[in-house]
């Protein structure tokens, strides 16, 4: 039985061209329909068919943060466009259009957290704020949740959901390769444990730094992870794609992620590496 | 809940909209006229300047690294393969002696003709060339030798096998490496800094660019495609994101800038050559002798600071 569909994504004139224009509660896998209250339930998993949609930041860190336990950090920080950036539209109009959108500062929350009780600095991401991208705010704000681990003296844990680096800052945005890197470094140096989650989808810049070098790589089900898209890669090659370029799965096959962890799982998983960790020096 | 901050960002988003609008979904004639004006005054390159760059930086006459390789550095012995899996040829990498010091060199290699464009993947590395840059700039690690690396790809290889392979997680560790050798590191973007495949070998303490080299997040032809929703629009992306090396500098990303003979490094190999030498040994003389630690602090300062937010 087809459902009527009810529109309610807002058009814009740089609005992608989707093939299917589907309401972003339905599952793409099996056409099941959920409301919002439904999907917050699941964990935004499809009861039917396990299909993972893509979560939203805080609705992530209430997932996984024991209740009241998150402590935001870095909130006021917000990109900056010191390239006035100009398109088909001001990269300041992108902005503040995604912060109305989303009522995030930009495409990563970061903070600290217990999770059943370990302590954790969490740094987690929101594709629905410009594609996740990263800039020099995001990169910022990632090196201060690592900067945050080491002076607790705990692991982070970050949740990545980015299409890459945010092309309106040009090269600076190229440059949050390096620097959450540095991050990365010192809070290895510091002994702090990383885990590194990976979501849907986690390619390009983000994929090509952080997101790799986590001291344990856990991804969710179906997450694209591919340093670049299955359209650039299909473009420039003329190659036929496998079925699972660059899915979860395939990277578990080829060995770059420890294990696929499906999300009601994740929080007791996280848990239990953290409780792992713990005991290190 | 519209709360203050909320209203102000409203307010501010229907001022931003306003303008947008005025010449439809695209900026205004007025506006391209002023932002043209502005340039003109802070004397930045112009968006010709800009492409002209692009185009010397692409030209199929410029020098790549094995030309400065002959030019520069004696007893030069090329090393292969990253010891797992392949030989790499979009990146070479050896070992040679600059003024009758060891270096280790590591570099992006295109090719001039048909059979070697093909053989060195147009500069397109694969996650094994990556790989293969790790591991020799170890060796220069355990043995006390300046690493000098030269940039020149349109980025790293897209493709399926690259993928399977680790492409990510190979730019992401090779940038690590880079980040803990404790020996001095200079970078030079000799042509196109593409990307991330780019910036997997350029994680140094000195980062230069040839005058006519350019150094972006994607490239031009993608951010128009994506952006501009037209690959021909390319000359206008590059505009916007400014890849040459004056705005580079101007933005922190690099810490000097090489000269070229007029015209471009294509029309006097040996003066580019002789040029790129001399700024690579003023770099490295800055660095000798200053100790491994203070060497590391500052690499890890000098990225760790880059970026411009609110």
């Amino acid at each position: 039985m087809v459902e009527p569909r009810i529109d309610v994504q807002v058009e814009t004139n740089d609005a992608p061209p989707t093939d299917a224009k589907k309401h972003p509660n339905t599952c793409p896998k099996c056409q099941s329909h959920y409301r919002d209250a439904e999907l917050d339930e699941s964990l935004w998993v499809c009861s039917h068919c396990g299909h993972h949609f893509p979560m939203r930041a805080r609705a992530r860190i209430v997932s996984l943060a024991d209740a009241g336990s998150f402590a935001e950090e870095a909130a006021d920080l917000r990109s900056d466009d010191p390239l006035d950036f100009f398109d088909l539209r001001p990269y300041g109009e992108r902005l503040a259009e995604a912060e109305l959108g989303t009522g995030l500062g930009e495409a990563i929350v970061i903070g600290r957290a217990t999770v059943e009780g370990n302590v954790c600095e969490l740094a987690v991401m929101d594709f629905a704020f410009m594609g996740g991208s990263m800039g020099s705010a995001v990169g910022e704000k990632f090196a201060r949740a690592c900067e945050s681990a080491v002076e607790q003296g705990v692991p982070l844990v970050s949740v990545s959901a980015s299409g890459g680096a945010r092309m309106q800052e040009g090269i600076l945005a190229l440059m949050q390769l390096p620097k959450t890197i540095v991050a990365v470094a010192d809070l290895h140096d510091a002994g702090c444990a990383y885990v590194s989650v990976l979501a849907h989808p986690t390619t390009g810049g983000v994929l090509a730094s952080f997101a790799s070098l986590g001291d344990v790589i856990v991804a969710e089900p179906g997450a694209l992870m591919s340093f670049a898209g299955p359209r650039v890669v299909q473009q420039t090659t003329r190659e036929k794609l496998p079925d699972d370029f660059g899915l979860s799965e395939a990277n578990l096959r080829y060995g770059h992620v420890d294990a696929i962890v499906p999300r009601p799982e994740l929080k007791s998983q996280l848990a239990r590496l953290l409780r792992l960790f713990a005991n290190g020096k | 809940m519209a709360s203050e901050a909320e209203l102000r960002l409203r307010d501010r988003l229907s001022k931003l909209k306003s303008i947008g609008l005025l010449g439809g979904t695209r900026v205004s004639g007025e506006l391209e006229r002023l932002q043209k004006q502005l340039d003109r005054i802070t004397a930045e390159p112009s968006e010709d300047e800009i492409w002209r760059s692009v185009e010397l930086a692409r030209h199929q006459d410029r020098p790549y690294t094995l030309d400065y390789v002959e030019r520069l550095l004696d007893d030069w012995v090329e090393l292969h393969g990253d010891r797992g899996r392949a030989d790499d040829a979009a990146i070479v990498a050896g070992l040679g002696k600059l003024d009758g010091r060891t270096v280790v060199l590591v570099g992006h290699q295109k090719g001039r003709d048909v059979k070697e464009r093909t053989k060195r993947n147009f500069g397109m590395a694969y996650p094994e060339g990556y790989r293969k840059a790790m591991r020799v700039m170890k060796l220069a690690d355990r043995f006390g030798f300046p690493v000098v690396t030269l940039v020149d790809t349109p980025g790293a290889y897209p493709g399926v096998a690259a993928e399977q392979h680790g492409q990510g997680g190979a730019i992401a560790a090779s940038q690590a490496t880079m980040l803990r050798l404790g020996v001095p590191i200079v970078c030079v973007v000799i042509g196109e800094g593409g990307s991330g495949g780019a910036i997997a070998i350029a994680v140094g303490d000195r980062v230069l660019m040839q005058e006519n080299a350019i150094y972006s997040v994607i490239s031009p032809e993608g951010c128009a495609a994506i952006l501009w929703r037209d690959a021909s629009e390319a000359r206008k992306a590059a505009a916007a994101f400014k890849p040459d090396a004056a705005h580079c500098l101007e933005l922190g990303v690099i810490d000097g800038i090489v000269p070229e003979p007029d015209g471009g490094a294509h029309t006097d190999l040996d003066e580019a050559a002789r040029l790129l030498g001399s700024s690579l040994r003023e770099a490295l003389d800055d660095l000798d002798g200053l100790p491994v630690d203070e060497l590391s602090r500052r690499r890890r300062a000098r990225f760790r600071s880059i970026g411009i937010f609110a």
